[in-house]
C-alpha cells in the first residue's frame, strides 16, 4: 500500500464505489419497498423513497405471514432457519475439529486412508448427493424435523481440511511438553488446541453460520409443512404464483429479516473472524 | 534426584540404527553434558530418557525403577526444550503450573511453588504476561521454571540455549550451572557446543554417530581425549593433526622425514596420527624450537593470537601465542612439538595410543 500515485488511488477508490453502489442499490430498493404499501410498489416507476409503512408491514410479516404460507408467520421461519444454522455450524465444527484432531495427532492405522477419504468427499457437493441423501433420510422418517434438516448437512471436508492445515503449524515440542506435563488427548485437546484455535473456529463458525443459513435444496426437498420451512424456502412460497396476488411489500420485509441474522453474526464477530482469517497466531 | 543408568541402549529406525548400545552410569546430583556434532544421536539419546521415543532394546533405569514401558508423566522428569514450547496462550503464571494443575495439586500449593519458581529465576513481575510479550532470554527462563515448580528427579534440557544470542547465552550458562548446583538435581543436558559442554559438565559424554566415544570429566576428555574424533571436537581451536608413521627409537617421523621424538616406544612402521593443540605447540628460539613454520595467516583476538602456518613438507598447522604476535605473511617462525604435549591416535581406527 505505497507509493500509490493519487490518480491511482481515485480509480481505485472509484472501482471500489462502483462496486458497493452495485451492490448496495439492490438493498436499498428491497429496503425502500418494505416501507411501502403494495400499491405503491406496483406503481411505475416506483418510489426511491422510504414510505410510512415500515412498523406495519414488518409487523404483518413478523406475525401474521401470507396467504400464500397458510398464514404461518415469517418470525417461524426465523426461528427454523437459526436453529438449522446454528445446529449445522456447531455440529460441523465439532465433527471436523475432533476429526482433524485424530487425524493429526494420532497414529492409527488406516490414519492416510481416513484423511483421503474426508478429503476425497470434497469432490461430492450436496447436489450431487441429494437424490440417495433424501432417500436415506425419507426412510429414517426424518422428513420434516429439524435433525432431518441438519444432519446431512453437517459432515465436513473442507472445515476438516482446514483444522488440519492449522494443527500441522502446531510444533512437535508443544505436544511433547503437554505430554511431559502430563497432559492426555483430551487436556490436550481442551487446554492447548482449542483456545489456540478460538480466532480459526471464530471465523469458521461465521462461514457456516452463513452457509447454512442460505441453505435452499436441501431444506426445500426435506421440508413440506410450512411451520417447519426455513425462511429463505419462505420468501420463496411468498411469492405465490396462482390466485392471490403477491403482497410484495411484506415479501420485501421478510427479505429484510432474511437478511440480518448473517448481517449480525458477521458483524459481531468480525473482530475475531478477520484476526482468524489473516494471522496464524503461532 | 535420583541416579540413571543406561544399559545397552539402542535405537533403530528400520534398518538404520541411529544408538548403538549406550552404556552410562549417571551419579545422584549429577549434571552430565551429551556433546556431538548434528546428527550423531544425542537428542534421540535425550528423547529415549524423556519417553518420547520407544527404546528399541536395552534398558533406562531412573532410580531404581525401569522406565522403559513408563509413559513421559509418570518417569518423574521435566524438560526444557530449545524453542522453549511454553503454551502460547497461557500465561507465565499459568504455563508454569499447568503440569501441577494436571497432577492434582492444591492450588495453594501450586501458588507458593510457582512463586518461589519465579523468585528463584527472577521472573516475579512477568507472571500475568504472555510468552509473546517476553524476551527470549525471559521465555528461557520461564521454561525452566516449568521444570523446577514440578520437582523432578531429573532435568533434561534439550539445547536450550541455541536459540539465544551469544551474550545471553553465556549469561544463561551461567544461570542453568548455579542453579543446578543449588538445587542438586540430576541433569541431562545435549548441546552441540563443545565451549557450553565444557563449562557445564560435571561429566561430558562424547556420543558420534550414535556411538559413545568417551565419558569423563572435561579436562580429563581434554588432557586425554581417548579418541581421535574426541581430541578434534574438545577443545577450540581443533586439535592439530598430522600424519606419522612410527620409527625406531620412541619416534615418528611426519611427512618431508621430520622425526619428532616421542619418549616412548611406538611400533615401528605403523600408520599413526600425530595431534597436538594450538595452545601446546611452542615457538620462538628460547624454547628451543627447530622447526620452521612459515606463517600464512594471523588472527588476532586481542588476548592471543591464532597463527595459521605449514611444516616444509606442507602440512598446515595451528598455534596460538599469548597477547598480539605481529609476524609478517611468509615469516619462518621456529616451533617445537614439546614431548609432553602429544597425543598419539591409530590412523585407522582413531583411537589413541
Amino acid at each position: 500500500m505505497t507509493g500509490r500515485s493519487g490518480t491511482l488511488a481515485w480509480v481505485a477508490h472509484l472501482v471500489l464505489l462502483i462496486g458497493i453502489a452495485i451492490t448496495g442499490f439492490p438493498i436499498y430498493v428491497c429496503f425502500v419497498a418494505s416501507t411501502l404499501t403494495t400499491a405503491d410498489i406496483m406503481q411505475a416507476p416506483m418510489p426511491l423513497l422510504p414510505g410510512g409503512h415500515l412498523v406495519e408491514n414488518y409487523g404483518r410479516a413478523l406475525t401474521e405471514g401470507t396467504a400464500s404460507t397458510t398464514g404461518v408467520p415469517v418470525a417461524r421461519f426465523l426461528l427454523n432457519s437459526l436453529i438449522m444454522a446454528l445446529v449445522i455450524a456447531a455440529g460441523k465444527i465439532a465433527i471436523s475439529l475432533l476429526s482433524a484432531y485424530a487425524i493429526v495427532f494420532f497414529r492409527f492405522p488406516g490414519r492416510m486412508i481416513c484423511f483421503w477419504a474426508i478429503f476425497l468427499t470434497l469432490m461430492l457437493p450436496i447436489e450431487v448427493r441429494i437424490v440417495p441423501t433424501f432417500q436415506v433420510v425419507a426412510d429414517l422418517g426424518l422428513i420434516d424435523s429439524y435433525l432431518g434438516l441438519t444432519l446431512p448437512l453437517i459432515a465436513s471436508a473442507t472445515a476438516t481440511l482446514l483444522f488440519r492445515q492449522f494443527f500441522l503449524t502446531l510444533p512437535d515440542e508443544l505436544v511433547e511438553a503437554a505430554r511431559l506435563d502430563g497432559a492426555g488427548p483430551w487436556h490436550f485437546l481442551k487446554d492447548v488446541v482449542m483456545p489456540l484455535s478460538a480466532t480459526n473456529l471464530a471465523a469458521l463458525f461465521v462461514i457456516l453460520f452463513v452457509f447454512g443459513w442460505n441453505q435452499y435444496l436441501w431444506p426445500l426437498l426435506i421440508t413440506n409443512t410450512a411451520s417447519m420451512t426455513t425462511i429463505v424456502i419462505g420468501i420463496k412460497a411468498m411469492i405465490g404464483g396462482g390466485d392471490a396476488p403477491t403482497p410484495w411489500s411484506l415479501v420485501m420485509a421478510t427479505a429484510m429479516l432474511a437478511m440480518l441474522p448473517p448481517v449480525a453474526v458477521v458483524v459481531l464477530m468480525q473482530r475475531w473472524f478477520v484476526k482468524g482469517l489473516v494471522d496464524s497466531e503461532k | 534426584m535420583a541416579t540413571v543408568t543406561l544399559t545397552q541402549l539402542r535405537k533403530c529406525y528400520g534398518a538404520t540404527t541411529a544408538i548403538h548400545g549406550v552404556d552410562c552410569a549417571i551419579a545422584d546430583g549429577e549434571f552430565i553434558v551429551i556433546v556431538g556434532p548434528s546428527g550423531c544421536g544425542k537428542s534421540t539419546l535425550l528423547r529415549m530418557i524423556a519417553g518420547l521415543e520407544a527404546v528399541t532394546s536395552g534398558e533406562i533405569r531412573i532410580g531404581d525403577r525401569i522406565v522403559n514401558n513408563i509413559e513421559p508423566k509418570d518417569r518423574d522428569i521435566a524438560m526444557v526444550f530449545q524453542n522453549y514450547a511454553l503454551y502460547p496462550h497461557m500465561t507465565v503464571f499459568a504455563n508454569m503450573a499447568y503440569g501441577l494443575r494436571l497432577r492434582g495439586f492444591e492450588s495453594e500449593d501450586i501458588r507458593s511453588r510457582v512463586d518461589q519458581a519465579a523468585q528463584i529465576l527472577q521472573l516475579g513481575g512477568l507472571l500475568e504476561r504472555k510468552p509473546g510479550q517476553l524476551s527470549g532470554g525471559q521465555r528461557q527462563r520461564v521454561a525452566m521454571g516449568r521444570a523446577i515448580v514440578r520437582e523432578p528427579q531429573v532435568f533434561l534440557f534439550d539445547e536450550p540455549l541455541s536459540n539465544l544470542d551469544a551474550r545471553l547465552r553465556v549469561a544463561m550458562r551461567v544461570e542453568i550451572k548455579q542453579l543446578q548446583r543449588r538445587l542438586g538435581t540430576t541433569s541431562i543436558y545435549v548441546t552441540h557446543d563443545q565451549v557450553e559442554a565444557m563449562t557445564l559438565a560435571d561429566r561430558l559424554v562424547v556420543l558420534e554417530g550414535g556411538i559413545v566415544q568417551q565419558i569423563g570429566a572435561p579436562i580429563d576428555l581434554y588432557e586425554r581425549p581417548a579418541t581421535q574424533f574426541v581430541a578434534g571436537f574438545i577443545g577450540s581451536p581443533a586439535m592439530n593433526f598430522l600424519p606419522a608413521t612410527g620409527v625406531e627409537g620412541g619416534a615418528v617421523e611426519l611427512a618431508g622425514g621430520l622425526r619428532i621424538p616421542l619418549g616412548r616406544a611406538v611400533p615401528a612402521g605403523a600408520a599413526l596420527t600425530l595431534g597436538i593443540r594450538p595452545e601446546h605447540v611452542a615457538a620462538g628460539p628460547e624454547a628451543g624450537a627447530a622447526i620452521p613454520l612459515a606463517v600464512e595467516l594471523v588472527e588476532l583476538l586481542g588476548a592471543d593470537s591464532i597463527v595459521h602456518g605449514r611444516l616444509p613438507a606442507g602440512a598446515p598447522l595451528q598455534l596460538r601465542l599469548p597477547g598480539i604476535a605481529a609476524l609478517a605473511t611468509g615469516t619462518k617462525l621456529p616451533i617445537a612439538l614439546p614431548i609432553g604435549a602429544l597425543h598419539l591416535f591409530e590412523h585407522a581406527s582413531g583411537r589413541r595410543v
